[in-house]
């Protein structure tokens, strides 16, 4: 017997005596109302995990960016990135090698989760690949105040599974040592978001 | 190593080693407080976090219950989206299978993310003697690994060693491995953490292959889910050309929205945070970005037998969040390595015996006993599940085992109890005997308890060991009976 049919008659006979008729799921967490400004609730979130934010308008979009990098710093932009930056190559297919000489990345996102801080990227055009925003050691993440959603069943109900998703709530961190948490172990050990008004 | 460490002794034995050592119960007394205040904090800010925790439980208990159905539903959606699938009865098997396809690509290494299942099936160890070197790339394995040591807690398996000690570690023995650390390495966290940063960060770059668990597996779309925080698993997630997970049966859960509940109950339980750094999700192969061959392992190894348990399936429905581990009043003493498994803590008391079974190793069988029965497990597990409850069955499973042969000593005084207890005439008999032990305990004693009681604090014979640490009151001169036969019920 195979050991997909073997484990399979296993779940069956174990459940042979069982009652198997459904328990009922509370759905209270969906739809909860969230008071105050998303927004101004996802920045507070977002510096809890010292990330730095900055908001703008659509057309300052450019000259924040480089403002938030050291002059000479090489940076990387995502294909489909829909505002220019000023001295930034458009990611053309860099492996990790060469990525791993690059000083920063930009990156848009799909949506902003304010509750929990946090930023989903589904690695679609203007995102990059995945490798993109995780190999440098900074990450710019570009999000519009429009995209950012109340909490975890909100983005859950907008995000597609069908795209590899990346949830980023602040820089790399690690609480390994004593349970105290640092910043920045393997992925980007600063992350700057920009928020688009 | 599956399961339980080998030649670990029962727990009794090993807790009072563990407990003999003033560093580790220092060490794990300030990570487990630390962790506490935290979770507390958000879990304390979240509206209903209880109705979280019942739809948790109740997501988990109705794909239990039709475990075979959404499994085949999982292995459509993941052979749908390219993804090998591959069924392992036990650990044996989900080694062959990963050796396998290493052994297919070449490859003399693999880069691996945390992974209990792995852990659980002596994944590094199996790899090792067919000539592949595994290399963990979270911190606190890497620790573990550097260190020659064993886990002790789910999920900070380094958390018995502070930071002087990691120094040391990094400086000794990462050079025979890779990159060594720095010379003027401190014991800062921030320091070590970047010594570990340059160290793998070589190994992400070479490897080919990378090895994963998953928290999660979604059956109707085929994603399967890490949730971390260095960054290590996206790492191994997205840089090697091909990746195999290993996922444990009971990880499937039917649908995308069932996330909702998990993804804000797992890192608010685990590291106290209201969303851990980076959770990575993906659906098979996705053209162009990350892994273009991908596997994933579905094990047993013991699921099934935990399943068919009516009491205890609801281990099942652990996501490995340790919470009950940081709450626990025993583990916050002993330490991990006293329950001789890379679960410890008050769900490996359980998930031990649940995966193993009862009745042939006397090391598991000590596991349900390694508790207060506090009930302080139940309380922050964020899925409900009522660990005391499963102990106390898992005891008598436990008894029941041991019955026939040559009766264990607590069976004896239990079949002596009840013969005792058996009649009045002989309750009166023994009452007057132990009046009389009370008389001359009394009189010896050189203790007594707040309420005045003499107190005796070293039993005779077989109740030595018993009477080490406790102590228990003199029996009382006069029985309860015989004071309302005297008396006609305190009117004389």
């Amino acid at each position: 017997m195979s050991a997909r049919d073997e484990i399979l008659g296993r779940v069956r006979s174990a459940l042979t005596q069982a009652d198997r008729s459904p328990v009922a799921v509370p759905t209270t967490h969906r739809g909860r109302v969230h008071e105050g400004d998303l927004v101004e609730l996802f920045v507070e979130r977002v510096e809890d995990y010292r990330a730095t934010v900055t908001r703008c308008a659509d057309s300052e979009v450019a000259g924040t960016v480089s403002r938030l990098l050291p002059e000479g710093t090489s940076v990387v932009l995502a294909p489909g990135f829909e505002w220019s930056v000023p001295g930034a190559a458009v990611d053309s297919g860099l492996t990790a090698v060469q990525l791993d000489s690059v000083g920063a990345v930009v990156t848009g996102a799909t949506v902003g989760i304010a509750e929990t801080g946090t930023l989903v990227l589904t690695h679609g055009p203007g995102e990059g690949r995945r490798l993109l925003s995780l190999v440098p050691d900074v990450h710019v993440c570009v999000v519009r105040a429009s995209q950012v959603v109340a909490d975890v069943p909100a983005a859950i109900g907008v995000l597609d599974p069908r795209r590899p998703q990346t949830w980023i709530s602040g820089p790399s961190a690690t609480s390994d040592i004593e349970l105290d948490r640092v910043e920045g172990v393997h992925g980007p050990r600063t992350l700057h978001v920009v928020i688009v008004d | 190593m599956t399961g339980t460490f080998v030649g670990m002794p029962a727990f009794p034995t090993a807790a009072r080693a563990a407990l003999a050592d003033s560093q580790l119960r220092s060490n794990l007394a300030h990570a487990t407080s630390t962790i506490r205040a935290r979770r507390l904090a958000v879990v304390g800010e979240l509206d209903g976090w209880e109705e979280l925790r019942l739809a948790g439980a109740a997501i988990k208990d109705n794909t239990l219950l039709h475990l075979d159905e959404h499994l085949l539903a999982l292995e459509a959606s993941l052979t749908a989206r390219g993804a090998v699938v591959h069924w392992a009865r036990d650990a044996d098997e989900a080694c062959r299978i990963v050796a396998g396809i290493a052994k297919d690509h070449g490859a003399d290494e693999v880069v691996k993310v945390k992974s209990m299942a792995t852990q659980e099936i002596g994944l590094n160890e199996a790899l090792a003697a067919e000539g592949i070197a595994a290399w963990e790339t979270d911190l606190a394995e890497l620790i573990v690994q550097l260190g020659d040591d064993l886990p002790s807690h789910i999920l900070v398996p380094a958390i018995h060693r502070n930071r002087a000690e990691i120094r040391q570690i990094f400086l000794d023995k990462m050079a025979a491995v890779g990159r060594p650390a720095p010379a003027d390495l401190t014991d800062e966290p921030a320091r070590l953490a970047e010594a570990a940063r340059l160290h793998l960060r070589e190994k992400f770059l070479r490897a080919r292959v990378a090895v994963s668990g998953a928290n999660f597996a979604v059956a109707e779309t085929g994603s399967l889910v890490v949730v971390e925080s260095e960054g290590n698993g996206r790492m191994c997630l997205t840089l090697p050309d091909v990746l195999v997970s290993v996922v444990g049966i009971e990880k499937v859960v039917p649908t995308w929205a069932d996330l909702d509940v998990f993804l804000q109950l797992l890192p608010r339980s685990s590291t106290g945070e209201r969303m851990n750094p980076y959770t990575s999700i993906w659906s098979g192969v996705t053209p162009g970005d990350g892994p273009q061959e991908v596997h994933v392992v579905l094990l047993d190894h013991g699921r099934t037998r935990a399943l068919a348990d009516e009491v205890g399936r609801q281990a099942l429905r652990c996501i490995r969040c340790s919470a009950c581990l940081n709450v626990c009043p025993v583990y916050e003493r002993t330490g991990g390595h006293a329950y001789g498994s890379v679960y410890p803590g008050p769900i490996g008391a359980i998930l031990n015996p649940l995966l193993r079974g009862v009745g042939t190793d006397d090391q598991v069988d000590s596991l349900p006993y390694a508790s207060s029965l506090c009930g302080a497990c139940f309380e922050a597990c964020p899925v409900r599940i009522d660990i005391p409850a499963v102990l106390v069955d898992l005891r008598a499973q436990v008894v029941d085992a041991h019955r026939g042969g040559v009766p264990r000593p607590e069976a004896a005084v239990m079949r002596s109890a009840s013969w005792v207890l058996g009649t009045a005439r002989r309750l009166g008999a023994a009452e007057r005997a132990s009046g009389l032990v009370g008389r001359v305990a009394g009189r010896l004693a050189r203790r007594s308890s707040s309420s005045g009681r003499p107190l005796m604090s070293r039993l005779p014979g077989p109740g030595a060991g018993w009477s080490d640490a406790r102590d228990l009151p003199a029996p009382p001169a006069e029985s309860f009976r015989a004071w309302w036969k005297r008396t006609e019920g305190g009117h004389r």
